[in-house]
């Protein structure tokens, strides 16, 4: 993957920039020594490494105002961080930039039941938003994997979504308002605890930019009161294609639940070595949750039972504990886990008409048979979003090429049955050189002038989404 | 003289039309639900109609901007689906006539009492297709449900009212039509019964409706027959009081199309549900009528007398809370003013894509 050279007269400004840096923000919140800043070399993405000239940790909208404007300046590039779970390289760094983090920003600003919404500063984390507000019976619906870890500026600029986004939506329907600070340095605010824009719905424009329109230090987001009670199902099949035609089925029928998650054979072995969840060994496997009270669970199961009997299935197994939900979702949550202890492995982001599943999990087999590398996949089937894992093994040289171009054909793929890249991990650098596969050059054109609004010098994470010689003149003006 | 109608036939020969445009353009769906039409030859859309895609199992629809609402709820209604955010009907509100289409739907990100719980057009809207300013064609989005793949022309396009192109296809995820629907309603003066409202809104038990208005306080409950009662029952016992249970959906098409408030100026107030009540105080002595939707979050006000249509009076209840979109009448802007940052990332956006400023030229200010 290529990355534009840094820009020899940043790195020749260096010492000035860091002793200007430090005149705006407090001593310890500027960072400069290589020790340290080589922790920002990479995200979630770590195949690749780049230390930044520096790292910028403010605490308040005013001090990333003050870092932004000055960056701006001086022509220098900043690339924002949340909690640097990115796998699609959001936050990756160039030598000649200024990693902006905004970790420390992390408080509760203001809870309002009656209006339904939680107003905090975007370096909280996912799950300590939903911890600042359940002990009150409400919850935030967005659930990525990372969730533990990854911050809400990071949810926002890649519009996270999660296992429950089929009934709550990703992050761009729970949220209400932004406080952005421009490159230039200055503050807007957008939205609020209302439900729609008075204007052009920059908000939604704003969520998902992946850190290249703005800086998003404070957020509304919606909050939800916390279902009773939540159980899932496990079924197994003999193919993908019954798995697939069952999901189908269970959603044709108007039944709503919360996560339909699917597993394949390689998936479920590893996972069963990995976790011992009891798995079934099977061809395809469906965890399916629903919510509500006890008796509205057990009607709805009810109904996907009558639904899943239909399709033969190998094993059919309802929660009747705690004790059993917690294994039935065992497996699935320590997928990547189980994969990482196998091998070296690349996480796929693409999304498929939910129709077309069997076909694409057919053509997958057949591409990675062609190529020698095994592909497990676990993915969201409810919504078509697949997360394939290609294995490979990150010591044996070429490898990891060979696993670069099997992923790139897999998600060539998924565009041409009327899908997309990536359907909540985000472009990145990861897939940044594919976006023509989904795009012709006057719809990337129209997203560039978007940016062209927000950061006419083009220096907030220019070299991600977009192919670098789509951008160069742009970035090099 | 009449002035030359455009009614394009296809996405290129709309696209020619607007290369060749030297002034003004004004764009029309059906024109049943804009808030104003802009200056200059009118482009209408209705030539660009039709289905070319519907998965029922897959929730999906893709349809020209053109085709007729009305043509898509039918096809969707044999399937037992629907689109979920419950666009209204204005054309009385409004005092219009003709056809509403998918794309005007987009255009002004139409919803009704649903989107408290499943939101607006912008969100089940997936792809979409359109021409700007210089006749280019561009699509962002698809047909699929999770899609995170660049910027989100999408939601930028929902409600941009044509000033930022001419849409020309859209994708829609859908709803399965739940097999039950349940209205309870009681009649409490308006403070109480907001109270109710938000408290439903705040309980585990998935209200898809919460309104006040002439009939008093009314909650929607929707889903699987057993599952309906159950919040029923529990929805009476957490808020006392009582309610009477009601079939049928007359009540919330009522609440999404304004019905009643057919006098003098006509409001659309969005704000904070805990301000609602105050907004409507600051009209105290001047002759209204509203109905309240999303637990108060959107109320609908026609104002009666005043020669700035009560701009002055609810644009000052609402700064700070919410803002107010007026409907209908004259007598002030539409849109109600921005701040000043928001305003220039607009009006830039707009020279971006509409550089001959004639699309819609004028009408959110």
């Amino acid at each position: 993957m290529d990355m534009p050279l840094p820009d020899q007269r940043i790195l020749n400004a260096r010492d000035g920039l860091i002793a200007r840096l430090r005149g705006v923000l407090p001593a310890d919140a500027v960072i400069a020594d290589p020790a340290e800043t080589r922790a920002y070399e990479c995200d979630a993405l770590a195949a690749y490494r780049c230390a930044p000239l520096a790292v910028v940790l403010p605490r308040t909208t005013a001090e990333v105002s003050a870092v932004l404007r000055l960056c701006s300046q001086m022509g220098v590039k900043v690339v924002p961080r949340g909690a640097g779970t990115s796998l699609a390289g959001g936050s990756f760094p160039t030598a000649d930039c200024v990693v902006l983090g905004v970790a420390r920003m992390n408080a509760v600003i203001e809870t309002d039941y009656d209006n339904r919404f939680i107003r905090v500063q975007t370096g909280r984390t996912n799950l300590a938003v939903t911890g600042a507000v359940e002990a009150d019976g409400w919850f935030y619906a967005p659930d990525p994997s990372s969730q533990l870890a990854c911050a809400i500026a990071g949810n926002i600029a890649m519009n996270s979504g999660g296992a429950h986004c089929l009934k709550y939506g990703v992050t761009t329907n729970n949220l209400l308002g932004v406080t952005i600070v421009l490159m230039s340095g200055e503050v807007v605010e957008i939205g609020g605890p209302w439900s729609d824009a008075p204007g052009l719905d920059l908000l939604g424009v704003i969520c998902g930019s992946e850190g290249q329109l703005g800086i998003v230090t404070e957020a509304y987001l919606r909050i939800l009161p916390k279902p009773e009670g939540a159980r899932p199902v496990l079924m197994g099949f003999a193919a993908n294609e019954v798995a697939g035609a069952c999901v189908a089925d269970i959603i044709r029928a108007g039944l709503l639940p919360v996560a339909i998650e699917f597993m394949d054979r390689p998936c479920i072995r590893a996972c069963e070595d990995f976790a011992k969840a009891g798995y079934p060994d099977c061809e395809a496997l469906l965890i399916v949750e629903v919510e509500g009270s006890p008796a509205e669970i057990d009607a709805q199961l009810a109904r996907i039972k009558d639904i899943a009997l239909r399709h033969n299935p190998v094993a059919y197994r309802e929660s009747g504990s705690e004790e059993e939900s917690r294994k039935i979702w065992l497996g699935r949550k320590s997928a990547f886990g189980a994969m990482g202890n196998i091998a070296d492995y690349m996480c796929l982001d693409g999304t498929i008409p939910v129709s077309e599943l069997p076909y694409v999990l057919r053509r997958i087999a057949e591409m990675s048979a062609a190529v020698g590398l095994s592909v497990a996949n676990v993915f969201h089937a409810g919504d078509g979003n697949m997360h394939p894992l290609i294995l490979y093994n990150a010591n044996k040289p070429g490898d990891l090429e060979l696993c670069e171009a099997l992923g790139a054909d897999i998600l060539k793929l998924c565009v041409e049955v009327g899908g997309c890249l990536t359907g909540e991990h985000g472009v990145g650098v990861e897939k940044r050189d594919l976006m023509p596969v989904q795009f012709n050059p006057a719809d990337l054109e129209a997203q560039l002038r978007v940016k062209d609004v927000f950061d006419p010098d083009w220096l907030l994470n220019p070299a991600k989404v977009f192919p670098l010689d789509v951008t160069a003149s742009r970035r090099a003006s | 003289m009449t002035p030359l109608v455009l009614q394009p036939q296809s996405e290129a020969e709309l696209g020619e039309m607007i290369r060749a445009a030297e002034g003004p353009v004004s764009l029309r769906g059906g024109g049943t639900r804009g808030v104003a039409y802009g200056p200059g030859t009118v482009l209408e859309t209705a030539g660009l109609s039709g289905i070319s895609l519907y998965e029922p199992g897959a929730l999906t629809l893709v349809a020209g901007a053109g085709t007729p609402l009305a043509e898509v709820e039918a096809v969707l209604s044999a399937q037992n689906q629907r689109l979920a955010f419950e666009a209204p009907d204005l054309r009385r509100a409004l005092q219009r006539h003709g056809v509403s289409t998918l794309g005007g739907v987009v255009a002004t990100n139409a919803s009704g009492p649903r989107r408290v719980q499943a939101g607006a057009a912008r969100d089940h809207l997936i792809g979409v297709r359109f021409v700007d300013g210089m006749g280019t064609v561009v699509k962002s989005g698809g047909r699929v449900m999770k899609n995170v793949t660049g910027l989100d022309l999408v939601k930028l396009m929902a409600g941009s009212h044509g000033t930022l192109g001419v849409i020309t296809q859209v994708a829609f995820k859908l709803q399965a039509v739940p097999e039950c629907a349940v209205t309870l309603q009681t009649q409490v003066p308006l403070s109480a019964g907001l109270a109710l409202l938000r408290r439903a809104l705040g309980s585990p038990f998935e209200v898809s409706g919460a309104a006040y208005g002439p009939f008093g306080a009314a909650l929607r409950v929707e889903g699987m027959e057993a599952s309906v009662r159950y919040r029923v029952a529990s929805l009476k016992a957490l808020l006392g009081g009582d309610w009477v249970e009601t079939a049928g959906d007359a009540l919330w098409v009522g609440v999404r199309d304004a019905q009643g408030l057919n006098d003098g100026a006509l409001w659309r107030v969005s704000c904070k549900p805990t301000a609602a009540e105050g907004v409507v105080a600051a009209l105290a002595g001047v002759a209204h009528q509203a109905i309240f939707d999303w637990g108060g979050g959107l109320i609908w006000i026609a104002v009666q007398g005043l020669g700035d249509a009560g701009a002055a009076l609810i644009r000052g209840a609402v700064a700070g809370v919410g803002h107010a979109t007026l409907m209908r009448g004259t007598g002030a802007a539409a849109f109600a003013p921005e701040a000043a940052g928001v305003a220039a990332l607009s009006r830039a956006l707009r020279a971006q894509f509409d550089p001959k400023g004639i699309l819609n030229a004028g009408i959110m200010g």
